[in-house]
């Protein structure tokens, strides 16, 4: 089976996935192809299997998020056989590259942020609130038992008010977002954008939202430890806008004891 | 030059080999002998029955070693011996020998991790610099990259490791264990043509197999059973071959996937696999095929280096030593949890 071309940019070459920036219909609606390519090593029917399902679960989470108000891209398009998803293109950098603008400081940064030291970023109320931000998503999505499976600062992504789907200027937003770089671009409305499902699954065990927010733990400490300091407000914000969190918080305290899953016998 | 000898005996092989280190030039390997206690088909081996096999060979297994090394007692620099991972009663019997040996011959002792040596043997034969290592035996799955002067674990198997799984299915198929139920696996899948459904589980950079495993026992058990099993395309009976057809390319799928997962995040194209089942050439070959499309290459070694053996823990023990490692002797226990990211890696930058 032949593939059509790929018509875009690509952006991320990962070990599963290519990501592309392309249109949708219109040349002025932004997309994001993300294409799971045949794996010669494995056998052409489970290749097969793998990629629909793959496909298929990802495009299911991404709409069960969509429908019960968690932010995430819409999906525009599914073809599992070719293991193709069109989806919204989210405008805005990931929380990993604005904290490490924010912690770095850059070299295109407006003068008076750069002025700001480390600490005095880091106990910012904007980034303070960025952090709630975080946590009260990451408790919409626990709350309707989805699990992300890779939560780290890259997938989660900082969107400047939002647009309905269909009617996006870009003039006008790139223009906007231009200038803001950093701490400014937590001004005004934004949200909280969560991205890459495809290691996701649905579940109602604690277990796998401890699981879940262990996962973004470590990520965090380990990709920003000048702010590991923040985490503890993403939990906080979490534990109070998520139903089960007690449970869920206090079965994460017993992940962390684990530590590593397992001691090796043989 | 020094020297080393190394003993083995974490499962039911019993390896000794003996190893020269010569600066600038690869190691020279002066014997490298093993004996294996074989089960009779359908029984796995138990502890037992394993270290009586160990004390039963091993005088003899460091008698011929030495013989056929020509390597003087007064050469051999220290004695290295598998301190853990593996099966507790194996391990001891080898570590009484080796200290035995320490203390007859007033040589200092060596302990080595099991995993460290096969990855520092496989490192040293095929020229891998710094590859992500897939370890996979009877007993260990996972994947490994060196960071920092250890080798930490990126991914491993959540429950049983993949040559248990094997293994396993090998009894439930009564195939032969000997040589080795993995190799009668492979052989019998190369005949299989039909792919059969199996759970495939992969969770980030870990995997799972007793599921696969529960579920393909099943399978075989109701064909054994008289069930008529057939491919639901061709219609054609499913055969015992199709089963292990089904089960290496599942299985090994989810280790290439594993694998090449991690070579994406720390930036590798090298892969090297160790342990018995790295011996499995259908997996090489799925390796060596995810290895090219990302511009690699996939680095392996025989079964003299990839089934346990004694040269491996020469070796591994020898690069310890020079370092100026080694273990008192009140101190030179064996255990049968010892993680591959314990050990500190000291001689590597």
């Amino acid at each position: 089976m032949s593939r059509r071309p790929i018509d875009g940019t690509l952006l991320k070459q990962g070990a599963e996935a290519h990501v592309y920036k392309s249109t949708f219909l219109l040349p002025t609606v932004p997309s994001l192809m993300k294409v799971r390519p045949r794996k010669a090593y494995r056998h052409a029917t489970l290749d097969l299997r793998l990629t629909k399902h793959r496909c298929v679960s990802e495009a299911r989470l991404l709409n069960r998020c969509r429908t019960m108000g968690v932010p995430c891209p819409a999906v525009y398009f599914v073809d599992e056989r070719n293991g193709e998803i069109i989806m919204e293109w989210i405008e805005g950098p990931s929380i990993r590259e604005l904290l490490q603008r924010l912690i770095d400081g850059s070299p295109d940064r407006p003068s008076e942020a750069k002025e700001q030291s480390d600490g005095d970023v880091l106990s910012d109320p904007k980034v303070l609130q960025l952090m709630r931000q975080i946590g009260e998503t990451i408790g919409k999505l626990h709350d309707i038992d989805i699990i992300h499976g890779d939560l780290t600062t890259s997938n989660l992504m900082l969107r400047k008010e939002r647009r309905t789907t269909l009617e996006v200027d870009t003039s006008e937003t790139e223009n906007a977002e231009k200038n803001d770089e950093g701490i400014e671009l937590l001004e005004g409305d934004y949200e909280v954008v969560l991205i890459d499902f495809g290691l996701g699954q649905v579940s109602v065990s604690d277990e796998d939202k401890a699981v879940d927010l262990y996962v973004l733990e470590r990520a965090f400490i380990s990709t920003h430890p000048k702010a590991s300091g923040l985490f503890h407000t993403i939990l906080e914000a979490y534990k109070q806008n998520s139903l089960g969190s007690g449970i869920v918080l206090r079965r994460l305290q017993e992940v962390r004891l684990r530590g590593r899953k397992k001691s090796m016998i043989g | 030059m020094p020297i080393a000898i190394g003993l083995e005996g974490s499962a039911n092989k019993l390896g000794v080999g003996i190893i020269r280190h010569a600066p600038g030039k690869p190691a020279e390997i002066l014997a490298n002998i093993r004996h294996t206690f074989v089960s009779p088909p359908g029984e796995g081996f138990l502890p037992k029955d394993t270290a009586i096999h160990h004390r039963t060979w091993v005088v003899g297994l460091v008698k011929r070693a030495l013989r056929e090394s020509g390597v003087a007692i007064a050469d051999v620099d220290c004695i290295c011996y598998t301190k853990g991972p593996g099966m507790g009663a194996p391990l001891q019997s080898v570590a009484i020998a080796a200290r035995t040996l320490a203390l007859l011959w007033d040589k200092p002792l060596v302990g080595v991790n099991h995993c460290v040596g096969h990855i520092e043997m496989g490192r040293e034969i095929t020229g891998a610099d710094n590859p992500v290592v897939l370890y996979v035996s009877g007993g260990n799955t996972q994947v490994i990259a060196y960071a920092d002067q250890r080798y930490r674990i990126f991914g491993e198997a959540l429950d049983i490791a993949i040559g248990n799984c094997l293994d396993r299915f090998a009894r439930t198929l009564n195939i032969s264990n000997d040589p080795a139920p993995g190799y009668n696996i492979e052989q019998m899948a190369k005949k299989g043509k039909h792919l059969i459904d199996i759970p495939y589980t992969v969770k980030g950079m870990d995997c799972s197999f007793s599921g696969i495993l529960g579920f393909i026992d099943a399978y075989a058990n109701d064909m054994l059973s008289g069930a008529d099993k057939r491919d639901p395309e061709t219609g054609e009976r499913i055969t015992p071959e199709d089963l292990c057809f089904s089960l290496q390319e599942t299985a090994f799928a989810m280790l290439v996937e594993i694998t090449e997962r991690a070579m994406a995040h720390v930036g590798s194209s090298q892969v090297l696999i160790v342990g018995g089942v790295g011996c499995n050439e259908r997996l090489q070959e799925m390796m060596g095929i995810m290895a090219a499309e990302r511009g690699g290459s996939v680095y392996a070694t025989d079964e003299r280096f990839c089934i346990d053996n004694g040269i491996m823990i020469a070796h591994a023990g020898l690069l310890a030593f020079q370092t100026g490692f080694t273990t008192p002797i009140d101190e030179s226990t064996c255990t049968q949890r010892f993680r591959t990211d314990e050990v500190l890696v000291k001689w590597r930058d």
